[in-house]
């Protein structure tokens, strides 16, 4: 029994030197295409990498109260420097890599038209979801977007803040909001809403996903190799693919 | 305290005693109708009242979710009939604290209905008086101090409601949002100062609630 242990442990021990687990911290609206990219680069590395996706606000908290990230991929600069500020990635690491667009989304069955900004003020829109725009980046983006039209005040009675921008996809979906702000890379994914608006790049706020190594990462080597793929070429294909920009 | 602070306060006071009142008669009938007769199906109904307290509170939420969004039977049924929507305003918030407290009360009730000696009720009605005179002038007072008790933890349950609400009600500041929701959310921002205040507000209208029920359990022993 006891070798039977033993053996067991030293198993155990040579996964655990080959194999590293990669804790990766991402903007909910990267999900889809992170894990497409995650399950290649599993393949070629050996490594095994692990998600904690959500908010970017949410997941930027989670790592100032010491979660166990190695990496964090944000949907907005601003949460990405209020842990630079803090010292808690490693600046070096940090690059901006991906671009993104805001749409407005209506259930496919809506018959809705949504042909610009003002639009979202008709009665016919009762409600409105986003992503919390006190925080989570597709909300920050949305609400700095309405500003600039000087629609919020109009439109933030309707708002229904949800706690990712996926959540906010989810409710117009759903059918119990008529309209919702999300990326055009959520609404690729799904079957059940429409884009109903794109909203022009001259009239957003600029979208820009950085990335960086968590500085209190136990495994900095093979985590940077990760992020080394992600700003490969094949991992940038995949990114296109669901519908993002790639920055340089 | 700041005003939106006493907003999210007051409404989640009045939208937990307003649920408590919603459950009161219904609760008590079932209540009542567990307790003092058998009918065909009786533990099935019994098992299903009981379902929210056990079930994780979010599962609650998410067939209230499903009923009761646009396209789920009795939203859309609501929606195309009385233009009437229920996720994501308060009606939502006010759905969700009664489906979660109501077994509390009705298994508060029924023990105490349990605990009434019938022959008292018999004895009322040779002397004439009516199914609903015995329930009322005879039944409910002796059970009172169960059924207030009952209401009391409905109410308290209301107060710290979250999974079942964030489903179906969101958490829109000054429409959906309760104290449990705003502390969440304001912990999720960063804004810590504001956790603080609300959970000291909920500390102190637990410590009332528990007070009230004492005093009111004591008054009644004497």
């Amino acid at each position: 029994m006891r070798k039977v242990l033993a053996c067991a442990l030293l198993l155990f021990a040579v996964i655990g030197i080959q194999a590293a687990e990669i804790t990766v911290f991402a903007a909910a609206s990267l999900t889809d295409s992170l894990k497409e990219i995650a399950a290649s680069y599993e393949k070629q590395s050996g490594d095994k990498i692990t998600f904690n996706l959500g908010a970017s606000s949410t997941l930027a908290r989670q790592i100032e109260a010491g979660a166990p990230a190695d990496i964090f991929f944000s949907a907005d600069e601003a949460q990405m420097d209020s842990l630079a500020k803090k010292g808690l990635i490693d600046p070096a690491t940090r690059k901006s890599r991906l671009g993104n667009t805001l749409v407005v989304v209506v259930a496919a069955d809506s018959t809705l038209q949504i042909n610009s900004a003002a639009d979202l003020t008709n009665a016919a829109v009762k409600q409105i979801a986003l992503a919390d725009p006190k925080a989570v980046p597709a909300g920050v983006y949305a609400k700095a977007w309405l500003t600039q039209q000087q629609l919020w005040p109009a439109i933030e009675p309707k708002v229904v803040p949800t706690e990712n921008v996926r959540a906010a996809l989810a409710a117009v979906e759903s059918g119990n909001v008529e309209a919702g702000v999300v990326y055009k890379t959520d609404a690729g994914i799904s079957r059940k809403v429409k884009v109903a608006y794109e909203v022009p790049a001259k009239d957003a706020p600029d979208i820009s996903y950085p990335m960086a190594l968590v500085k209190e990462s136990k495994q900095p080597d093979a985590a940077k190799n990760f992020l080394n793929y992600l700003d490969s070429k094949e991992a940038g294909d995949i990114f296109k693919k669901f519908g993002f920009v790639l920055r340089d | 305290m700041t005003s939106d602070e006493w907003q999210i306060v007051w409404f989640t006071a009045w939208v937990s005693a307003l649920s408590t009142l919603v459950i009161l008669p219904f609760g008590l009938a079932l209540a009542w109708a567990l307790a003092r007769r058998d009918w065909p199906g009786k533990s099935i109904v019994e098992t299903f009242v009981s379902l929210p307290l056990v079930m994780p509170p979010v599962a609650t939420g998410l067939i209230l979710l499903k009923l009761f969004g646009r396209r789920g039977g009795i939203g859309g049924f609501l929606h195309d009939k009385f233009n009437l929507d229920v996720i994501f305003t308060w009606r939502a918030v006010l759905l969700a604290l009664s489906v979660m407290s109501l077994p509390l009360l009705v298994r508060a009730a029924r023990v105490a209905f349990e605990e009434v000696n019938p022959r008292l009720e018999q004895i009322a009605r040779t002397l004439g008086a009516g199914d609903w005179r015995v329930f009322f002038t005879i039944t409910v007072p002796l059970a009172a101090r169960g059924i207030v008790g009952g209401m009391l933890l409905a109410f308290a349950r209301a107060l710290g409601e979250f999974g079942a609400t964030i489903m179906v009600a969101g958490s829109i500041p000054g429409k959906t949002q309760t104290i449990s929701l705003a502390i969440f959310q304001n912990v999720q921002l960063g804004d810590d100062t504001h956790a603080y205040r609300l959970l000291g507000v909920s500390v102190v209208l637990a410590f009332a609630a528990v007070w009230c029920s004492e005093l009111f359990l004591r008054r009644r022993k004497k």
